[in-house]
This record gives C-alpha cells, sequence and structure tokens, in this order.
C-alpha cells in the first residue's frame, strides 16, 4: 500500500519534470507510504513512489522494470493472486528479480498488454511508463479500492494517489468544479470522471488509460457489476450449495488477504455480521495471535460494544476498543476532510479515522474488513425499501402493501401515526416510476437533492450551463433484463461503496495513518460469484444477506446474525453546535468565509447553523436534529473545508526532507532542473 | 388566534427554519412533504412549534399527513382545533 504521483510529457515538447516538483509531489501524500521513497526521471517522464511495505520488504522497491529497464512502474495496492500470475508468467519465459507482487505486474503487461489488469485479482492504483515506446498506462482496480487523480494540459499529465500532490505543483489552478459538486449533494460522491476539482479527473474503477506517444489517450473499461439475465429458476446450485461455495470462496478470500503479507494482519469489527465473518475467517487463517479493532460511542445510540466483545471472545482475538466521543468527531474533522478532499454528508469517517490511528500504534500495517458484504448480498436497507416500494406499485391504493414498511422498521409499527404516516407519504414518492432505472434509490437522490436548496445563485447557473451526468447516462446495456435487486445493487456499487465508503470512509480514512485496508467481499471472485447468485438466495422476502446469515451459523454468535441490520451512525450535526465546540465550526460558517468560497446561500447557510445552533441549547430538543438539518450542516461544514484547506491553502507541501532509496535519474544533464 | 394568523405564523416558521430564506417561494397548497421543503423528520419541529404556539395537544389520531401537508391544511385544522 502506497502513493504514487508523477508527471509525463505525453507530447514530448517540455521540459523534464523537476526533482523537486515530483519531490514536493510525493511529499504532499507521504502518509500514504512511510517506509521508503523512490524516484524514476528520464527525459519525458518523472515516477515518485512513498512505500508502506507489505510484500517482500527487502526486494519490492519502487519504481522497479522489466529486465531492459525499458518498463517503469509504480503501484499502490496488492494483487492478490500474484503467486499463481508468478508461475504462469514463468513458464512464459519471464524472469524474475523479487518475489514481490509489484514486478508480476511488469510481466504481466509484457505479456498480456492492457488485457493483464482483467486478469490481477487485486486493489490497485499504477502507471507503467513503456520509455521505449513512449506510452503511459494508468489503471484501477475493479471498485476503485485505490484512488487514482489525473490532470492533462497541452501534452502533459499530471497523476497521482491523492488531489494534493497534484495541486503541489504550484502552475496548476485550484477550483472547486460546480459538477462534482452538484453530483455530491445528489449521489453522496462525485462520479468519475467527474472530481471535486476543475480540470481534475478521477480515473474510472475498473479501467486502463494509455496515452500514446503522440499524446492520443485510449480508455477501456474491464470491468463493471453484471449480474445474470438468465431465469432465475435456470441457476445451477441448490441453496445449501450455494451456501457452501460462497463459505469457501470467502475462506479462500480472506486466507489470500492474511497471507500473502510480510507483516501481520488484524481485523476490524463493527459489531455485524460482516466483520464478525471476515475476523472469524481471519483468524483461521493464520495461528498465533490476532488482533481485531473496534469503535465504541459514548453515545448509546450508536454503540454496538456487546456484539463486538461477543465476536472477539469467539475469536479469541487481542481486541482493542476505542471510545469515541462527540467533541473528538467536532476536533478531528478538519484532519478528515483534508484526507477525504471532498465533501461529506455523514460524520462517519471521523471515527474511523481515529480507529487507524490506535491500529497503526499498535503495530499492525493492514486490516481486513466486512466492506463490500452489503452491496453484493444486498445488507442495506435501500434495497428492502426498493423491494417493498416496487411491490407497493402494483396495487398504489393498497393499505396493505405499505404495511410492510412496519417490518422494514419496527420502530415504525411502535410510533403513532405521526412518523408513520409521514414516512408512508415519503415512500409513496415516485412509485409510478417503477421498473425504470433507479427506482431503488430515487427516495435518497431525491432527499439529498434537497440541499441544493443552500447552494449559492452563482452555483446554480454554473450547474445549469454545464451540467453533470448521473449513474444511470451510462448503464451496462443489459441492465433493464436483469433483475431489480441486481439493478439496485449496480446502481449502489457504482455511486455508494465506490465514490464514498471504500474512499471517503475507507482508503482515506486508513492511509492517514498508514494503514491498508483489505476487503474479503470486494475479491473478484468472490464478487462475481456474488453476482450471479440468484436474487432470492441473497434478499429472501425481506430477509437481508439471506446467504450470508446461513455462512455465519456456527461460527458467529446467534445473537449477531439474528439481530436487526444497525447502520454504521455517528452522531452529526450536534457534534459542531455543542458548547464547547472548537472554534473553526463558526469561523467557515461565517458569512465572510462563506462568501469567499462562493459555494452556498449566506443567508441560508448562517440559518441553518444559527438553527442548529439554537438546537443544541434546547434542553427538548438537544441531539435531535432532522435527517436534513443533519446531512446540511455536515455538508455545508465539509465542502467550507474542502475549499479551505485544498483551494485557498498555500504551502500544501510538508517540506520535511524525503531520502529516496532507489533513485534512477536517466534526465538529461544539461535539463537538470532542481535537486531533491 | 385566527386562522389568518396561524397561517402566517406557520409560513414564518418555514420560511425560517427549513427555507432558510425569509423570500422563499412557498404557496399555500404546496405538499411540504412531496416537494421536500419538510421531511419525515422534520415535520415532527413543525407539530412541537404548532403545539407550543397554539397551546394545543394533537392526539396521535390527527398526527397524519392529511392534516400537515400543506400550509392550508394546518392552519385551517388547528383553527378547527381552536374553536
Amino acid at each position: 500500500m502506497c502513493g504514487i504521483a508523477g508527471i509525463v510529457n505525453v507530447a514530448d515538447r517540455h521540459e523534464p519534470p523537476s526533482r523537486e516538483l515530483l519531490t514536493s509531489m510525493i511529499s504532499a501524500i507521504r502518509y500514504r507510504g512511510p517506509d521508503e521513497y523512490g524516484l524514476y526521471r528520464d527525459r519525458r517522464a518523472g515516477l515518485v513512489h512513498a512505500r508502506l511495505s507489505l510484500i517482500d520488504l527487502t526486494a519490492g522497491q519502487q519504481p522497479l522494470a522489466n529486465e531492459d529497464k525499458s518498463l517503469w512502474i509504480i503501484y499502490n495496492g496488492e494483487i492478490f493472486n500474484y503467486v499463481e500470475l508468478r508461475s504462469e508468467l514463468l513458464a512464459l519465459g519471464h524472469r524474475f528479480r523479487t518475489h514481490s507482487d509489484t514486478e508480476v505486474i511488469v510481466h504481466a503487461y509484457e505479456a498480456w498488454g492492457v488485457r493483464c489488469f482483467a486478469r490481477l485479482n487485486g486493489q490497485w492504483a499504477l502507471a507503467l511508463w513503456d520509455s521505449k515506446a513512449g506510452r503511459l498506462i494508468l489503471s484501477r482496480d475493479r471498485i476503485g479500492v485505490r484512488p487514482l487523480y489525473v490532470r492533462e494540459e497541452r501534452g502533459r499529465v499530471w497523476f497521482a494517489s491523492e488531489v494534493k500532490a497534484i495541486f503541489a505543483d504550484p502552475s496548476v489552478p485550484r477550483a472547486l468544479d460546480p459538477r462534482g459538486l452538484d453530483q455530491t449533494f445528489t449521489y453522496w460522491a462525485s462520479l468519475p470522471p467527474v472530481s471535486l476539482f476543475t480540470g481534475i479527473e478521477e480515473l474510472a474503477p475498473g479501467s486502463v488509460r494509455e496515452y500514446e506517444s503522440d499524446g492520443t489517450k485510449h480508455d477501456t473499461l474491464f470491468w463493471r457489476p453484471s449480474y445474470p439475465v438468465a431465469p432465475p429458476d435456470e441457476y445451477p446450485l441448490s441453496l445449501d450449495e450455494a451456501t457452501e461455495a460462497l463459505a469457501e470462496k470467502l475462506e479462500t478470500a480472506t486466507r489470500l488477504r492474511v497471507l500473502r503479507a510480510d507483516v501481520p494482519v488484524g481485523s476490524y469489527l463493527s459489531g455485524g455480521l460482516d466483520s464478525s465473518v471476515t475476523a472469524w475467517m481471519g483468524r483461521k487463517a493464520k495461528e498465533g495471535v490476532f488482533r481485531t479493532y473496534s469503535i465504541r460511542f459514548e453515545d448509546a445510540e450508536y454503540d454496538e460494544t456487546a456484539y463486538q466483545r461477543a465476536m472477539a471472545a469467539t475469536i479469541d482475538s487481542d481486541h482493542q476498543e476505542l471510545v469515541v466521543r462527540r467533541s473528538d468527531i467536532a476536533r478531528v474533522f478538519p484532519d478528515v476532510v483534508r484526507h477525504t478532499e471532498r465533501p461529506v454528508l455523514r460524520t462517519a469517517p471521523a471515527p474511523l479515522f481515529l480507529l487507524s490511528r490506535l491500529v497503526r500504534d499498535s503495530g499492525i500495517k493492514a486490516v481486513l474488513t466486512g466492506e463490500g458484504a452489503d452491496e453484493m448480498l444486498a445488507g442495506y436497507d435501500i434495497f428492502r425499501e426498493a423491494a417493498i416500494r416496487l411491490f407497493w406499485s402494483r396495487q398504489p391504493h393498497s393499505t396493505a402493501r405499505p404495511k410492510l414498511f412496519d417490518r422494514l422498521y419496527p420502530y415504525l409499527a411502535r410510533s403513532p401515526q405521526q412518523a408513520k404516516g409521514m414516512a408512508l407519504q415519503f415512500w409513496k414518492r415516485g412509485l409510478e416510476r417503477a421498473g425504470e432505472p433507479g427506482f431503488s434509490h430515487d427516495p435518497r437522490w431525491w432527499t439529498t437533492s434537497q440541499l441544493k436548496r443552500f447552494f449559492s445563485p452563482g452555483l446554480r447557473e454554473a450547474i445549469e450551463r454545464r451540467p453533470p451526468g448521473g449513474p444511470l447516462d451510462d448503464l451496462p446495456e443489459e441492465f433493464s433484463r436483469w433483475d431489480p435487486l441486481a439493478q439496485a445493487q449496480y446502481v449502489e456499487v457504482v455511486t455508494l461503496l465506490s465514490g464514498y465508503l471504500i474512499s471517503s470512509q475507507g482508503d482515506r480514512m486508513l492511509m492517514a495513518h498508514s494503514v491498508e485496508g483489505r476487503f474479503p467481499f470486494l475479491d473478484a471472485d468472490v464478487m462475481e460469484f456474488c453476482n450471479g447468485l440468484p436474487a432470492r438466495y441473497k434478499l429472501a422476502g425481506l430477509n437481508e444477506k439471506f446467504i450470508l446469515k446461513r455462512v455465519a451459523r456456527g461460527i458467529v454468535p446467534e445473537s449477531i446474525i439474528n439481530r436487526p441490520k444497525q447502520p454504521y451512525r455517528a452522531p452529526d450535526a450536534v457534534s459542531f453546535v455543542e458548547p464547547g465546540a472548537p472554534g473553526y465550526v463558526a469561523e467557515l460558517l461565517s458569512e465572510e468565509s462563506l462568501r469567499d468560497a462562493g459555494m452556498f446561500d449566506v443567508p441560508a447557510a448562517r440559518g441553518l447553523y444559527a438553527k442548529c445552533l439554537a438546537r443544541a441549547k434546547d434542553p427538548a430538543g438537544e441531539g435531535v436534529f432532522s435527517n436534513a438539518d443533519n446531512m446540511g450542516l455536515v455538508g455545508l461544514l465539509s465542502a467550507q473545508l474542502v475549499h479551505h484547506q485544498l483551494v485557498r491553502a498555500r504551502g500544501l507541501v510538508d517540506d520535511a526532507r524525503i531520502e529516496y532509496k532507489t533513485l534512477i535519474d536517466r534526465a538529461p544533464i544539461q535539463q537538470l532542473s532542481g535537486t531533491a | 388566534m385566527t386562522q389568518e394568523e396561524i397561517r402566517t405564523r406557520v409560513h414564518q416558521f418555514i420560511r425560517k427554519n427549513f427555507l432558510f430564506d425569509e423570500k422563499a417561494t412557498l404557496t399555500d397548497d404546496q405538499s411540504l412533504l412531496g416537494s421536500g421543503v419538510v421531511d419525515s423528520t422534520g415535520i415532527l419541529e413543525l407539530i412541537s412549534f404548532l403545539e407550543d404556539t397554539c397551546k394545543i395537544k394533537f392526539e396521535d389520531s390527527e398526527l397524519v399527513a392529511d392534516n400537515f401537508d400543506t400550509v392550508n391544511r394546518i392552519s385551517s385544522f388547528v383553527a378547527h382545533k381552536l374553536a
């Protein structure tokens, strides 16, 4: 796990990138790989790498080249099937100097060209520089576990794991992209190629980009989530057989993620089903001490301690807990947003930022998590809501059908009529669009879009002039022939999983403290298998993750299997408006700061802030904020932070000295501009 | 309190607390839930406001979307209750 950055003159008419600039770039993201640094430079290209050593600790340095040193790679990630690929490549006559997965990619590319990426099972963001052909290749894993951003201008390409490394070049203009903001306040994330920043592209997950020496480029998608179109009764495996097959595939995926590391791997334990299964399998993969980590909340509403401890006791792990208070969330939030590099609508990343620090301080560099299970096996309420709404839509006048919502949200059955009537009114919206793409996500997108009420007139105009696309613009051809559940799963994966959970709540929070996340449910084989399952094995009636619960029987305590699903949440708006909240909140939501950033309507934003402040003081309303106010305050504050820290800030670069362990400089001496 | 007074107070409350804009467009017949002005948790704020301001208590059976979905319905329902 690492950080990468580089500048390549794809059209050969620029000076070579200076060493000084490359060093500034990697220095900006040094936390991604604090163990070693490497630099490669020639007449046209500069590649820099910050390494977090996990495999082949002594020889896996980067940049790394093929036999004749013409093809160079910098790479962030892990290829979990590299041992198998290595044997295959050896049989084809390739020679290896190291035992690293990095070198396997170089030879795989030599052997199979850009088609090699479809054969990799792992998580990666990488750049390959073919110095002979003058060709630059960029690629990212299927789900986009590892980040990669690109900027092009007049034949020059900048790329990096994080935007701040590109911004380390003072010649790069910095501005927020209205399209990225509009998407964030609809889908919770910007959607590649759009990013939050004008002129900066996010490389799409599951894709390869090739820049040829004449400056032309070519993009290929080598993977997208795909689901069966065949009638579901034709699935060859019985439920028992499928359960067994899933268990086996998950165990293999977990074992690879524990054993393919030359350092110990721990696990997160949330108290839910997914991380419990993952931790159990991780524990089983290797003898010796197994470490687990959990977040506890001082607010009882969010706390899951009892379940976490039950699972830790079951697998006899060395268990560590971190108690998170509202004040902790407010305190670290600016750091959190400096790492997410995008607005967030919930504070949920903040506790994970704190947890990865605990992991690092305990000496562990990689952890397993249960991320991906809810998307692959239909765990989220959004899938169940969509199923009920679809059923209801067939008889929109039925009063019996919407009663199913009581089963989904048991609190509704106990609620006075007020909540119930209002909730039904909400879900009824758009019922007539049943069967259209996006039906499942309509309520979420519509609710989130209401936040655009806070956009400034200038921002609204910019969005109208150039409206961003959405996830429904470019659907796979067979989308409409998939089961409605599969359609909802697809949309969930390409929006929330890739754009928010695995990045803002995943990679960015882990890498902030140099910890790598490993996700068995996002293993290529596991994903293919899950996506191939008939919908009824995943969502049986309204029973979510049905097949995973069967896998869990006998290995996870029944109390965890049978508990109602609890979404992971942290205290939101209340953290920032309590007495004693840090000063930056008032400062960034001041008239002056709001006006300076220009994103939000000043009176509206001030009004929301004032309302939340008043509510925090009101003994009756304390801590009780509507969903709209929670998302609004967190969204506005984080957007202000993004602007303040990434657009306005000067001196993003951490000037601490970088010492290169690998340093290959082939740039002509007369062109040597600047030194490290 | 007359129905007209209630209507004015409700307008002010919604503009200040949900639209955050004194001049925002809000018609008397606009569906508050349907147009996204108030969400299902926000409606509770509105109900508490009415109970406090008008010194009334709503029964569970009265708390249905039909009574609270537009400014018109709210003001006529509350006026009826006060009468």
